[in-house]
């Protein structure tokens, strides 16, 4: 049967055909769907974990006991799965071990553009690149043979236009794998000295054997056209070339770590002019130039930003598309109208502070006219960026704040907290509690007291986590009671020690409610007050300012903040 | 349906592009074509200027729209039909909804929405906003939109409105109805 798949649900629905036991991730776009889709197969062990490195040493458990695992995250997510990765190379596996890793060029929804490729050769385990869903349903499948019989994790790479994209995929049936036997063995799991100085000989050793092997692998193949063009590409690129390029040759690398030398020598004396046509870094090129195989790459391509036809169609053959976008004002994303974020960038805003920023939805509040951000670097990072404010500068706590979102306080924001408390910092943590994971939307989280599968478990209660690594000045407020806020802030910010504001309010997104949307009465003097908001559902036009009913959530900011009594609408 | 149709699908993100490539994906899968979606998620959802693209023919590689390649652009708000026009290609039709969105820009006064941009685009607008209303709620613009689309395109009426309203909360089933006729009518 064919079925129209997003690219992550084929990768979802290839380990499961694989018959994968145990699936675990942290959400991160765009991977999160793969796991979200495994949790609906019931033969599957799913979980949201707390962050990318306890997924991945989950999958390392798995494996180990002999039971086949997928660990999903987007690329960044990999940096904090690095340390279980570097030494799960060593280990090797039991049961397969794939680690589903999602990058994104041209930054949609991210941080930065890294490149998983580079990692993967940093700890010497393999990698491969589909382009489509079939292939992402297919590779998977392959993963789990690979890593099994080249005893090692083995990387699944995909980009946001493979994850996001949707395509025909043929589905197959799920072949139940029965647990591996398994029994201690020291030498292969433990990694002390003595036992990962001979680990780091055999990961040498397997790596050289599977770039041999790869000559001969199905996903590496040689598509003949053109003998005066050639293009070395993978991954979504492939689907590029064949729309731009439909007459040359091609040499499709299904496996992009290590490479099948023999293969790409073979390919490129064949042609007059090879190219390698790679997205971001130049991985293959460079390992391809240091072979001593002559190729063009990076001369041609950009390094940043994902590829398109017309991009090849540009820069291989020199063809320049002559249309000119329209020049028109800019559409960033904001805040959702009626997000419960919105209150306490307001109120960070009107008082002029300082703002470590973190990682999640509530990174809008860069934007203007909130613009309340001072910094963002990565999951995390705010509270320990607050610290190092405080340490420098001893003015600062009376000035600054770190805010994190819920999920991304318990992914890494609770050492910093430690390390606040521990050091005798004065900082000040607003937790911006909307109940859910948002930006990657709505997973659920220790915090939110269901698992993957909406059952009951145990809900983390932030405040008792907070007082019980010595916070002693904990509060809650409702993020839409703007002078509560307001107070709370001012009062904790003044304080000579840590401080903990949780502004807790679910995310607007998970009431599922048509909204009739407040109005503008006549009472309006246009002072703009409710501008400062920056809600996009409140328009300044022609007419005055008005509501846009389409996207008013009637969460009644705007209602508290005008002093005139010009907006209608009752708060329910 | 020629053997080969680009449709580029433009909106502000929440305005529910995705919702409507995957009702096109439906039915192209059902009308036996190969077809390719692309959506954008995270981020750019936020209220952000959102395309979405769909490719439908017997043989799809690529599944990215490039720039003066649509054969339609349908666009869910006004001022993103005009920033997604170099995509269309000469001949190629736009079917918009007359809707005004401000982006922040606007808001804040840094820019001005522009005015004239019906003037500039190539095809057929639709009052989605006022018609949705009509049948029950501003969230049923899109399909209101695709009822548009629809008749303009010359699909499959019965095929496409399945494809709808398979997908959909049995409780909007008939709003969402209602909406497709009235978008369906109105051009």
């Amino acid at each position: 049967m064919k079925k129209l798949l997003l690219g992550d649900f084929a990768v979802a629905r290839g380990a499961w055909e694989a018959g994968v036991k145990v699936a675990s991730a942290y959400p991160g776009t765009p991977s999160t769907e793969i796991t979200e889709e495994l949790a609906r197969y019931g033969e599957v062990y799913s979980e949201w974990s707390p962050n990318e490195k306890v997924a991945l040493e989950v999958g390392i458990g798995a494996s180990i006991r002999g039971a086949r695992a997928i660990v999903s995250m987007k690329h960044v997510g990999l940096n904090v799965a690095c340390d279980p990765l570097f030494t799960a190379s060593y280990t090797g596996v039991n049961g397969g071990l794939v680690i589903a890793v999602a990058d994104d060029p041209s930054v949609f929804s991210s941080q930065n553009e890294q490149d998983t490729r580079l990692t993967a050769v940093s700890a010497q385990v393999p990698v491969l690149e589909p382009s489509d869903s079939m292939e992402a349903k297919e590779f998977a499948k392959y993963a789990f043979e690979l890593s099994e019989k080249y005893d090692t994790p083995v990387i699944l790479r995909v980009t946001t236009r493979v994850a996001h994209s949707q395509s025909l995929v043929e589905l197959g049936e799920r072949e139940e794998r029965p647990l591996r036997p398994y029994e201690r063995n020291i030498q292969k799991y433990v990694m002390m000295p003595a036992n990962a100085r001979v680990k780091h000989v055999v990961v040498e050793e397997r790596m050289k054997k599977m770039s041999e092997d790869a000559n001969e692998m199905p996903l590496n193949f040689i598509e003949e056209g053109s003998k005066k063009l050639g293009i070395i590409c993978s991954g979504g690129v492939y689907e590029y070339v064949k729309e731009a390029l439909p007459e040359a040759s091609v040499l499709k690398l299904g496996m992009v770590y290590p490479l099948p030398y023999k293969l790409i020598e073979k390919f490129a004396a064949s042609v007059e002019r090879c190219i390698v046509a790679e997205e971001l870094a130049p991985h293959i090129e460079t390992l391809v130039k240091a072979h001593g195989i002559a190729v063009e790459g990076k001369n041609i391509f950009p390094r940043c930003g994902e590829f398109s036809a017309n991009l090849l169609r540009e820069c291989v053959l020199g063809e320049k598309q002559a249309v000119q976008p329209a020049q028109v004002p800019a559409r960033p994303p904001v805040l959702c109208a009626g997000c419960p974020h919105r209150g306490v960038f307001y109120v960070l805003s009107k008082l002029k502070l300082n703002v470590l920023g973190d990682i999640g939805c509530y990174t809008l509040g860069a934007v203007p006219p909130l613009g309340s951000m001072d910094a963002v670097v990565c999951m995390g990072a705010s509270i320990g960026m607050a610290i190092g404010f405080d340490k420098s500068d001893p003015e600062a706590h009376k000035h600054s704040v770190a805010v994190i979102g819920d999920s991304t306080f318990i992914h890494s924001g609770i050492t910093g907290l430690i390390d606040a408390v521990y050091n005798r910092s004065n900082v000040t943590v607003i937790v911006l509690d909307n109940r859910t994971t948002g930006m990657t939307g709505h997973q659920d989280h220790p915090g939110t007291g269901k698992t993957i599968h909406k059952e009951e478990t145990y809900e983390l209660d932030l405040a008792q986590v907070s007082r019980a690594v010595g916070v002693k000045s904990v509060r809650t407020v409702d993020p839409s009671d703007l002078s509560a806020l307001e107070k709370a802030v001012k009062e904790e910010v003044a304080k000579e020690e840590v401080s903990v504001i949780i502004a807790k309010r679910p995310c607007v997104l998970l009431t599922k409610r048509l909204y009739n949307g407040f109005t503008v009465n006549e009472k309006c003097k246009k002072c703009r007050a409710c501008l400062k908001l920056g809600c996009p559902a409140i328009v300044n036009g022609k007419n005055g300012i008005t509501i846009d009913v389409s996207l008013c959530t009637e969460c009644g900011l705007c209602k508290s903040v005008c002093k005139f009594g010009a907006i209608d609408g009752e708060v329910k | 349906m020629s053997v080969k149709t680009d449709i580029l699908i433009v909106g502000v993100g929440g305005q529910g592009t995705l919702l409507a490539s995957r009702v096109l994906g439906k039915y192209a899968l059902e009308k036996g074509y190969d077809v390719k979606l692309s959506e954008v998620h995270g981020m750019a959802q936020r209220g952000g200027s959102v395309m979405t693209y769909v490719r439908i023919g017997d043989k799809i590689a690529s599944p990215l729209i490039d720039e003066g390649r649509a054969d339609v652009i349908l666009a869910f708000e006004k001022l993103e039909a005009l920033r997604y026009l170099h995509y269309l290609k000469e001949g190629g039709q736009v079917i918009y909804s007359t809707q005004e969105i401000m982006p922040m820009p606007v808001v804040t006064g840094a820019a001005e929405y522009p005015q004239g941009i019906e003037e500039k685009l190539p095809g057929t607008g639709v009052d989605a906003l006022t018609l949705a209303l009509e049948a029950g709620n501003s969230k049923a613009a899109n399909s209101v939109m695709l009822g548009a689309l629809c008749k303009k395109m010359g699909l499959d009426r019965e095929v496409f409105e399945q494809a709808l309203l398979s997908g959909i909360p049995p409780k909007t089933v008939e709003m969402n109805k209602k909406a497709f006729e009235l978008g369906y009518c109105a051009v």
